[in-house]
Parts: C-alpha cells; structure tokens; sequence
C-alpha cells in the first residue's frame, strides 16, 4: 500500500460513512433505553438479527417484499421487546443493573440458538430490492444505490429520534424521567408505560437497522453478536445514554474504521476498542457525556 | 452524585462484559482454521478401558459454529448411513455411532477425545472440522493408537509435518484445493491475482499455497489485503480488489466471510465489471446461502458433488431424505466413504483393537466407492482421488435446488494431491 491517493480515499471514506450509519442507528437505541431504563440491553444485537430475520421471513413464507418490511419487521421486533420489557426486564428494575444485564445477555444466547437451530449457521440470502439494485456514478466512485439509501434512511431516523427526545414536550417527559421518575410520576405521567414504550422503540430501531442490513450482508443467526461489541464500544465512546453523543460518534467511527481498512486493514476490528481505551482514559464519561 | 457514581460503574461492567464476550469469540474464532496447536498430554491413560464387544465409531465436529452446515449433524448422518449399508455388524462386532460437538475450541475437542478413548471405547474419530481441533486430535490419536480419519479439517499440515501412523485425511486438502482450482483459472488466461486474505494462520497458508501456484505457473500475485475474521463490511477491502485491476480475485477465506464477501462483490458489480472471483475454500452449503445471483460466475474446487453421476446422484438423495432435504457437502460424503473404507479394513483384521494395524490395512486396500471413485491412500495417510474444478452457475442454468455446478476440469488423483515426498512427513524420512 504505498500510495494512496485522494481519488482511491473518498470512496473508502463514504463507505466509511455508510458502515457508521449502522453503528450510529444500533448505539442510538442503545443509548435511549440506557438513558431511561438503566439496562444495558445485551439483546440489542439478537433483536437486530431478529430485524433481518423477519424480513428475510416477510418475503420467503408471506411474499411481502422489501417495502413492506421496512415498516413491519421494526414493528414486530419492537412489540417483541415490549412483551420482553412487560415479562422479564421490569421485574428486575429494583436490583443492581448488572442482573438486567445478565437478562438480555441470556436473551441474546437463546434467541440465536434458536435461530442456529431452525435455520443453521450459513444463513440465508435476501436480494438487494429490484428499484435499488443499481449502482450509480457519483463522481469519485460507482456507489451501489442501495449503500446510499441506507446512509439516509439511517440519518432521517437518527436525526428524528433525536429532535423528538430533544425538542417536543414528549421528549421532555422522557428527559424528564431519566432524571427523576418518581417526580415525573407525581406529576401525573405514566411512567412504567413510557418505559415500555421507550424500550419497545430502542429495539424498533434495531430491528430497522436489521431490515437495512439484510441485503448488505447473509442473513445470519450470528450477524447481532458480531456487531454488537463494536457497537457498545460505540456507546461508551459516546457517552452513556447522549443520543447526539452515539449518532455522533457511530457515524466517526465509520469513518476512523475506513481509513483504517485502507491503511492498516488487520486493525480495522480494533482500532474501536484502542480509541474505546483512550477516550476512557482520557475522558471517562466519554466524548458527550456529562462528566462527572 | 449517586447516579453519575452508578453510571461510571456501569460502564466500567459495560467494558468489562464487552472485552469478555470479545475475548470469547477470539477464542471461538481462533479455532476456525489452520492454526497449529498442541494436543497437550495431561493426564493420559495407557490403556482403553472399551471391551472388545463391539466397534465404537465417534463423529466430532461442528454442531452449532460456522462449520455445523458443511459438517455437523449431517457428518452424524453420514457415518450412520456407512454403518447401515455394511449390514450393522463387522467381524460379528456390533458397530455403534456416537457424535458429539467440540465447539471448535482445540481444548474442547482433546478432553473429549480423552473421555471417548479412555471411557467410552471409542476406536475411531471422524470428521472434525477445524484444523486447530484436529492437529490436536490427530497427536491425542497417536499416543492412544486409536484411528482418526480426517473429513472436514483443511490443513494439509495433517499428512505433512504433523501426519501420523494413525491418521488418515480423507476428503481434501488446502494444497489440492489451491492447486486445482489455481491451475485451471491461470491456464484460462486469469494470471493476475490479489487476494482477500482472512488475518489468521489458515488464511496465510491458504493464500502461501495459492501463491505458490500462480507463479509456479507464470502469473503474477498484484497484492492482496488482510481482513479480520468475521468482518461485516467487505466494500473497503474489495474496493481495494478492484482497484488493483487484477483478472482474479482470490479468496483466502472460509464460510461466512466468504459468503459475505462474494455477496458483497456482487452489490458493486465487481463480476459484471470482468474481474473473476475464485473461492479457495467454498462448500455447497456456502453457494446455497448466497444463492445463484450473487454466487454465479464463482470457481471453485470440490471432491465431490452430488450431481457428478448415477452413483452420486443415488446416494445424495438417500442423504437428503435423512438430513432435511439438504444435499451432501463433500465433508459429509467424505464421512460416509472414510468410515466404509475404515469397516472394509475391520472386515479382513477382525480386530479395531490396534490402530495402526488398522490404518496399515486401510492404507493397503484399494478405495473404491461411488462417491469418489477409485483411489489410493498415500504412505503419508493422504488418501489420493480426484479433485473437480467447478463454476457456479447462472440462475437460469439451475433446474432446481441444489442444482449449482458445472463442470469444468476433473484433475485426476495423481495430480490432485501433494506427492508424499514433497509432504514434509518426518514419518516417510526415517
């Protein structure tokens, strides 16, 4: 790799920038039910997993294509996270958050067990959508239209969740609760149903981010447990439970990942946790969070 | 204060249980290939607590990782099958099968051999995918002198500078596949290559044996890139492919990273823009996962397909009606044919008490079967048949399911595999 020059880096950057839209959209949901619930959700990447798999699942057994999926599959994984908040999570709020952790992490196991079990370890192809498919000249390089898509999809998405947390009077109860829940329930706001509604959208998130992956990469059990280490790492970078502070970040370490595929590619699944490391060491709170 | 407090402890645990699940998968991952380990020796026993009452037929492999589609339950299958079709008994010895999964952890599959050998009388281990496993096992093997016959691991170390009298590699080899699959690409004028090399030992060996190919032949290697296991993201790699302009892209990798590379390849139309994709490592079950779109154009090498002739054909549906519809790999036929050879070589000792004699007689019977034909088994323990290059079909080549190859070259079995001298086998030297 001796040269490298301008013309060969923007196209790794922008795919950079693409990968950074996965990271941002899963630390994003990550970072809400953190903020709100205090867990820290371990089956976050099983439920992306899940995400994929349903929409993988809505075109081979119902015949409903890509489309569809985009509204169903985050739908049924969020009413699956809010069986699993209603059934399981809530019961250990009261507890240390190390055994909700434990929870999900067992969540995790089981859901791709299952997974591994019905549908074996290879996984299953699901094709780019025919109005996708193409690849288009975008001066410096062909981008495949579909990468395109994912990056605004996931920029519309963050950029929502993030003006409705930050500025409507839903969000403020939201914001509100994190900071104090029995105040805000004085007031007259429900807030074990917020938590359940909230928890249900974090993994909703997961679940789209599993529906835009889907034609990217095999639809496979193992594909959530893959990314969702890189994606924690993410999260603490950021800053526990910032919502700016993990799109933010997602979307730059696409990017310090790119360039590393280019310049030293057997790092590219490392340079996260050392940059995790040095943020840590630097800024233990992380790059958004409200230190200490 | 308190919650600032619990937050910088939760993201002290958050780190922590993020570092172990990584550490965990490092583990599970770096048993994924060719890697050499020792079989470690705590605790051996001298000799097998089994009676001699019956033959007792082990199947270790993949059951639940990456490997279990080309190995796992269906290797389970297909040694049932063997012992089936040869009536059930050897020697008057009631035969029975037992299967176990070694996560593909080197550790894992040692202690098991133990037990098996030690406790469960055991007189032969089949299959194992992952080399790492199997280097282990084939010493554990040795110091038992019980039999072990190779089907799913890869490295071609086993029959060299870690073969032993004990061991026998069935199915294939990094050395055939490479050799074959390089051959053919190069004399059809694919004489530049890069390769997309997996960042661990087999990866290495896979992309040093090809190398070596493609230059013996007069082609030129342009570069290649190193990508990490079980990497999500193949785009920044193959944009680097492409923009070597190389005719051939090698893939020096295995399962789903292969899966997802040649998917990804696909989606930035590298195929369609003339380079060729060569999977080094590429089973049926890897080219069904992807499906014809993405897979079509591939070549490959393989030892057996199940849609080769009558005799294949016959026996893969039989296959398939056991192992949910789901076509033979090679891996699996390789199980069926060691393990008939191996109750063949019982028929005439009588005896599966000493390994070696077993494998000595293995070793001096003629190989013949409907799934790969005739052959021999080299001193070295490489048993030696024909290896096949195929080309994934285009969809609207395809019949039906699992209908994938086309022929392109039958290299035959004396020069599929490496010649024993070449081998590296200390056991030939002295």
């Amino acid at each position: 790799m001796g040269s490298i020059t301008l013309q060969a880096l923007y196209p790794q950057l922008l795919i950079g920038l693409i990968n950074g839209a996965a990271y941002a959209l899963l630390s994003l949901g990550l970072s809400i039910i953190f903020g709100l619930l205090n867990v820290i959700n371990f089956a976050h990447g099983a439920l992306y997993m899940l995400g994929a798999f349903v929409t993988w699942g809505l075109l081979h057994y119902a015949g409903i294509p890509y489309w569809g999926a985009l509204i169903l599959a985050p739908l049924a994984v969020g009413a699956v996270g809010v069986v699993l908040e209603r059934t399981l999570l809530h019961r250990l709020y009261r507890l240390d958050p190390l055994y909700n952790l434990l929870l999900t992490f067992g969540v995790a196991l089981i859901l791709q067990g299952l997974f591994q079990m019905k549908f074996g370890s290879s996984g299953e192809p699901y094709d780019i959508p025919a109005q996708l498919a193409a690849s288009r000249d975008v001066g410096f390089m062909m981008l495949p239209v579909y990468r395109g898509w994912v990056l605004i999809v996931s920029l519309v998405v963050c950029l929502t969740t993030w003006y409705v947390t930050e500025r409507t009077r839903l969000g403020s109860y939201l914001r509100a609760a994190t900071e104090n829940p029995g105040l805000v329930q004085a007031f007259g706001i429900n807030v074990p149903r917020m938590i359940t509604v909230t928890y249900g959208l974090g993994v909703a998130i997961a679940g789209l981010a599993g529906v835009l992956a889907a034609p990217t990469v095999n639809v496979s059990p193992e594909m959530g447990s893959e990314l969702i280490i890189v994606v924690f790492a993410v999260v603490v970078i950021g800053g526990m439970g910032s919502i700016m502070g993990s799109i933010v970040t997602g979307f730059a370490l696409g990017l310090v990942e790119g360039m590393t595929k280019v310049f030293y590619p057997p790092a590219s699944n490392t340079v996260v946790f050392a940059l995790m490391a040095l943020v840590l060491l630097i800024r233990p709170a992380g790059l958004f969070g409200k230190a200490p | 204060m308190l919650r600032d407090l619990a937050n910088r402890s939760m993201i002290v645990t958050l780190c922590a249980a993020a570092l172990c699940a990584a550490a965990c998968k490092k583990a599970d991952n770096a048993a994924g290939g060719g890697s050499a380990a020792s079989g470690g020796s705590g605790g051996a026993t001298a000799a097998s607590a089994g009676g001699g009452d019956k033959v007792v037929i082990g199947v270790m492999t993949d059951m639940s990782g990456p490997y279990a589609d080309l190995a796992g339950k269906g290797s389970e299958v297909a040694a049932r099958m063997a012992v089936e079709d040869f009536g059930g008994k050897v020697a008057g010895l009631p035969i029975e099968v037992i299967a176990a999964d070694h996560q593909n952890k080197p550790d894992i599959g040692s202690s098991l051999a133990r037990e098996w050998y030690d406790t469960k009388g055991v007189d032969v281990i089949v299959d194992v995918p992952t080399s790492s496993v199997a280097l282990a096992i084939a010493e554990i093997t040795r110091t038992k002198n019980k039999v072990f016959l190779v089907s799913g691991a890869g490295t071609s170390d086993l029959t060299g500078k870690a073969c032993s009298p004990n061991t026998i590699h069935w199915t294939y080899d990094t050395w055939a596949l490479s050799n074959a699959a390089g051959r053919e690409i190069i004399k059809n004028g694919g004489d530049t290559w890069f390769f997309l090399t997996v960042d661990y030992a087999f990866g290495a060996a896979l992309e040093r044996d090809a190398s070596k190919v493609v230059e013996q032949m007069g082609g030129k290697v342009l570069g290649d890139v190193k990508h990490p296991l079980n990497a999500q993201d193949f785009s920044s790699f193959l944009l680097q492919a492409q923009a070597s302009k190389a005719k051939i892209i090698g893939l020096a990798n295995a399962g789903k990273d292969t899966i997802n590379s040649i998917k990804q390849a696909a989606e930035f139309g590298i195929m369609s823009k003339g380079q060729k994709m060569a999977g080094l490592l590429t089973f049926i079950t890897d080219v069904n996962a992807l499906g014809l779109p993405a897979a079509q154009g591939l070549i490959l090498s393989e030892s057996f397909y199940w849609d080769r002739d009558d005799g294949t054909r016959a026996w893969s549906k039989k296959f398939a009606a056991k192992h949910d519809g789901e076509m033979p790999t090679m891996v699996q036929a390789g199980v069926y044919s060691a393990v008939t050879h191996y109750l063949k070589a019982l028929a005439e000792l009588k005896s599966a008490k000493d390994g070696k004699a077993v494998v000595d007689k293995m070793k001096a019977l003629p190989v013949d079967d409907a799934l790969f034909g005739k052959g021999t088994i080299d001193p070295n323990g490489r048993n030696r048949h024909s290896m096949y290059v195929y080309e994934v079909k285009k969809p609207e080549e395809s019949k039906a399911k699992w209908d994938y190859y086309k022929l392109i070259r039958e290299v035959p079995a004396d020069q599929a595999f490496r010649a024993p001298a070449d081998s590296e086998c200390p056991m030939l030297t002295k």
